[in-house]
């Protein structure tokens, strides 16, 4: 069996539209120095680095670990760059741990980051590869009839996505790091934006930020300070064009979650985990994963949001942080996640802590719903 | 660790100039070939490496998802990294203990674009890239800083291209003949060639390694170690994260028959020996290495393919593959194996 792994420091940024302030290499310092203070350690106690992002095309910057060798105190050290599409963050967690997992190292420093303000992500996201089709639509475009086709299966009604928005922004409110923070929102608010993709309207999808995020992951020996236990990870991947895929409740995230489930001996998600931080990133994808994630029945995951079951005080809070909803360094965003999993269970999520959070699930998905990256976290040793 | 060998290599025809093949067209044929050398349909983990800007295109590794048939879902990874990274992930994933095999594969058509350009953009945005150095220009500081006899150089030059020409694999390319400098005191036979290519490797850990093949290239070491980004940080002339690689790797605890070294300039070459300590017996790239064929991306995992084609094939009994990122060799990767 794999060696045990826990989440011993996380490190963010305040997550905003522009970090004038700082350079690529200071932003990602900035979190990496959090995290290590996180856990009374020194760049001098770390053994090995990996980093993760987006697309490149993002900043403009190739293959950027080059460069953040020095800023990230990797000079001396094996260094590894993760690009997994809009999972990434999440793959950069799961290859830190495995690094860990697997025996190589005792403590390892992951980062992720998107500077979104150097770029333009929807342009980067537009340009196609040689001899095949544009779809100039950015990723709203490209996820909106996904969505659609949602509700035509379910039936859901059109305000679910509007009750994600609100709920996910009354989270952000009481964290410090999200980036959008709108005091009084409500569904008169969310409704009175521009639609952007049907059903998508401006305030259902996620921000542009600049930020990043860090996390600093240890052996059992090696624990310092208040650990978070891995429980399980998993990845899992599909063709983007396969005729009979399912792309609204795509079988590689099924596949994954119930990986991720045995690994961690849960049968009952919504039951057996006290807190969820899941990738949505478009307000329906709420619904949408939690059928996908086996939270809800097919068809029944809308009801789930409805009933409030997923807000900070129901039965299974999901994005307390409130989620990529309110911030989205997209590279960092799927870190995140895992970064706010591991806070949870340590107790450490400050004003919108879940009570008694014993377990919870972090989940990144990227691609046209296709990569996807899980793990549990717990506050006992597995 | 957890035993874990090479027990399949393959690679496309690389070709110098733009087939008309687009990535997931280079990949298909590849993929099919490495199945049916290691008898495995499905493996444990899947992991690559290519790189956005060569197509100039974000997520240029989704569409290689579909060619490899990811149906029903498979556990992968990626890294923007040479795959030879890629082949580092999936070692680590197989110490785990509870997957027995991993496809690696890496893929890159630099002809696509103007790699020498498309390299500048590796340096720090804010300082370095403004200033325009290109890739050529700061391997040429590199050449001078070591200040390289142009003999071995061309010595270098001649028996890799020599190499090249008997690998139907690598490019056919001439005897290097007099001319200009392309930046001083680079010649431009002294820079690895454009090249469009692809390779795959097949991981097997313990026992399943020796039902798969006969001569399984056991993976004695493998580590890797990245150095300061600026130039004016380093000696230039010396490579101490190869060095400390190597060591970590063990490449120094017995007698090495072949190294394949990642070259993508003649004095690289020495620079990397020096690193390594390699002795007068050790045969360095009898491929052709990438002087002879440079498909950015995979060239490093070829690397590691072909020394482990040496064990495959019975003719080593223990050998090293290099693999390098970054400018000026930056960021090292060995891998050392062995027969048993």
């Amino acid at each position: 069996m794999s060696n045990r792994c826990a989440v011993i420091g996380v490190g963010q940024t305040k997550y905003q539209t522009r970090r004038l302030d700082v350079s690529i290499a200071g932003l990602v310092r900035e979190a990496a120095l959090r995290a290590l203070q996180d856990a009374g350690l020194t760049f001098a106690d770390i053994d090995a680095v990996v980093i993760g992002k987006a697309p490149d095309l993002f900043e403009g910057v190739m293959m950027p670990e080059a460069y953040l060798a020095d800023a990230l105190g990797a000079a001396g050290k094996p260094m590894m760059r993760v690009h997994t599409a809009g999972s990434v963050g999440g793959s950069t967690a799961l290859v830190g741990a495995s690094l860990i997992q697997g025996g190589v190292h005792e403590r390892v420093l992951v980062v992720a980051f998107e500077k979104q303000s150097e770029s333009n992500a929807t342009w980067a996201l537009s340009t196609h590869v040689p001899f095949s089709a544009s779809l100039v639509v950015g990723a709203g475009g490209y996820f909106a009839p996904h969505i659609r086709e949602y509700m035509r299966r379910t039936g859901a009604p059109g305000h679910i996505g509007t009750l994600v928005a609100v709920k996910d922004r009354l989270n952000a409110l009481k964290n410090p790091y999200a980036h959008l923070r709108i005091p009084g929102i409500d569904r008169k608010t969310v409704e009175a934006t521009p639609m952007l993709w049907e059903p998508i309207r401006y305030l259902e999808t996620c921000p542009s930020s600049d930020g990043a995020c860090a996390m600093v992951l240890s052996s059992e020996a090696a624990v310092t300070g208040t650990p978070a236990w891995v429980h399980g990870t998993a990845m899992r991947s599909e063709p983007i064009f396969r005729a009979g895929r399912d792309t609204v409740s795509p079988q590689a995230g099924k596949d994954c979650a119930a990986d991720v489930y045995r690994q961690a001996g849960i049968t009952d998600p919504r039951g057996e985990l006290d807190v969820a931080e899941v990738y949505v990133p478009f307000s329906w994808y709420e619904p949408m994963w939690l059928e996908n994630l086996g939270f809800a029945a097919d068809g029944e995951g809308w009801k789930l949001t409805e009933s409030g079951a997923t807000a900070l005080d129901g039965d299974i809070p999901w994005n307390a942080s409130g989620g990529v909803l309110s911030a989205n360094p997209i590279g960092a965003s799927g870190l995140i996640r895992f970064a706010e999993a591991a806070l949870q269970v340590r107790g450490r999520a400050g004003e919108h802590q879940v009570d008694g959070a014993r377990r919870a699930l972090g989940h990144a998905y990227g691609g046209g719903a296709q990569f996807f990256a899980m793990w549990i976290v717990g506050s006992e040793k597995p | 660790m957890r035993d874990v060998a090479v027990v399949a290599f393959a690679q496309t025809t690389h070709t110098g100039h733009d087939a008309g093949l687009t990535e997931p067209e280079l990949i298909g044929p590849l993929i099919n070939d490495i199945r049916a050398r290691s008898g495995l349909r499905t493996f444990g983990f899947t992991c690559s490496g290519s790189c956005d800007y060569l197509a100039g295109a974000p997520f240029s590794f989704v569409s290689a998802l579909d060619a490899i048939g990811a149906w029903p879902p498979i556990s992968e990874s990626h890294v923007e990294m040479d795959a030879a990274w890629a082949l580092y992930e999936a070692w680590v994933r197989l110490q785990h203990g509870d997957i027995d095999s991993a496809l690696v594969y890496g893929f890159g058509k630099s002809s696509q674009g103007d790699l020498r350009e498309i390299m500048t953009l590796q340096l720090d945005p804010y300082y370095l890239a403004p200033l325009g150095l290109d890739q050529v220009s700061f391997a040429a500081l590199q050449a001078a800083a070591l200040a390289a006899d142009r003999t071995t150089l061309d010595e270098i030059v001649r028996r890799s291209r020599a190499a090249g020409r008997a690998n139907p694999h690598a490019l056919d390319l001439p005897e290097p003949m007099a001319g200009e400098f392309e930046v001083e005191p680079l010649m431009p036979y002294d820079i690895a060639p454009i090249t469009d290519g692809a390779a795959a490797v097949v991981l097997a850990a313990g026992d399943l390694a020796g039902e798969l093949c006969e001569r399984p290239a056991w993976i004695s070491g493998i580590a890797h170690r990245i150095e300061p980004h600026y130039l004016g940080m380093r000696d230039l002339a010396r490579s101490v994260s190869t060095a400390d690689a190597g060591r970590v790797a063990g490449s120094g605890k017995g007698r090495l028959d072949v190294a394949e070294l990642h070259t993508q300039f003649s004095h690289e070459e020495p620079i990397l020996r020096a690193a390594l300590d390699l002795g007068a017996d050790t045969i360095v790239n009898p491929s052709g290495g990438p002087l002879a064929a440079n498909p950015v991306m995979a060239t490093g995992l070829i690397r590691i393919g072909e020394a482990a084609a040496r064990i495959l094939d019975g003719s080593a009994g223990r050998t090293l593959g290099h693999a390098t990122s970054g400018p000026c060799l930056q960021h090292n990767l060995v891998t050392v194996m062995e027969a048993r």
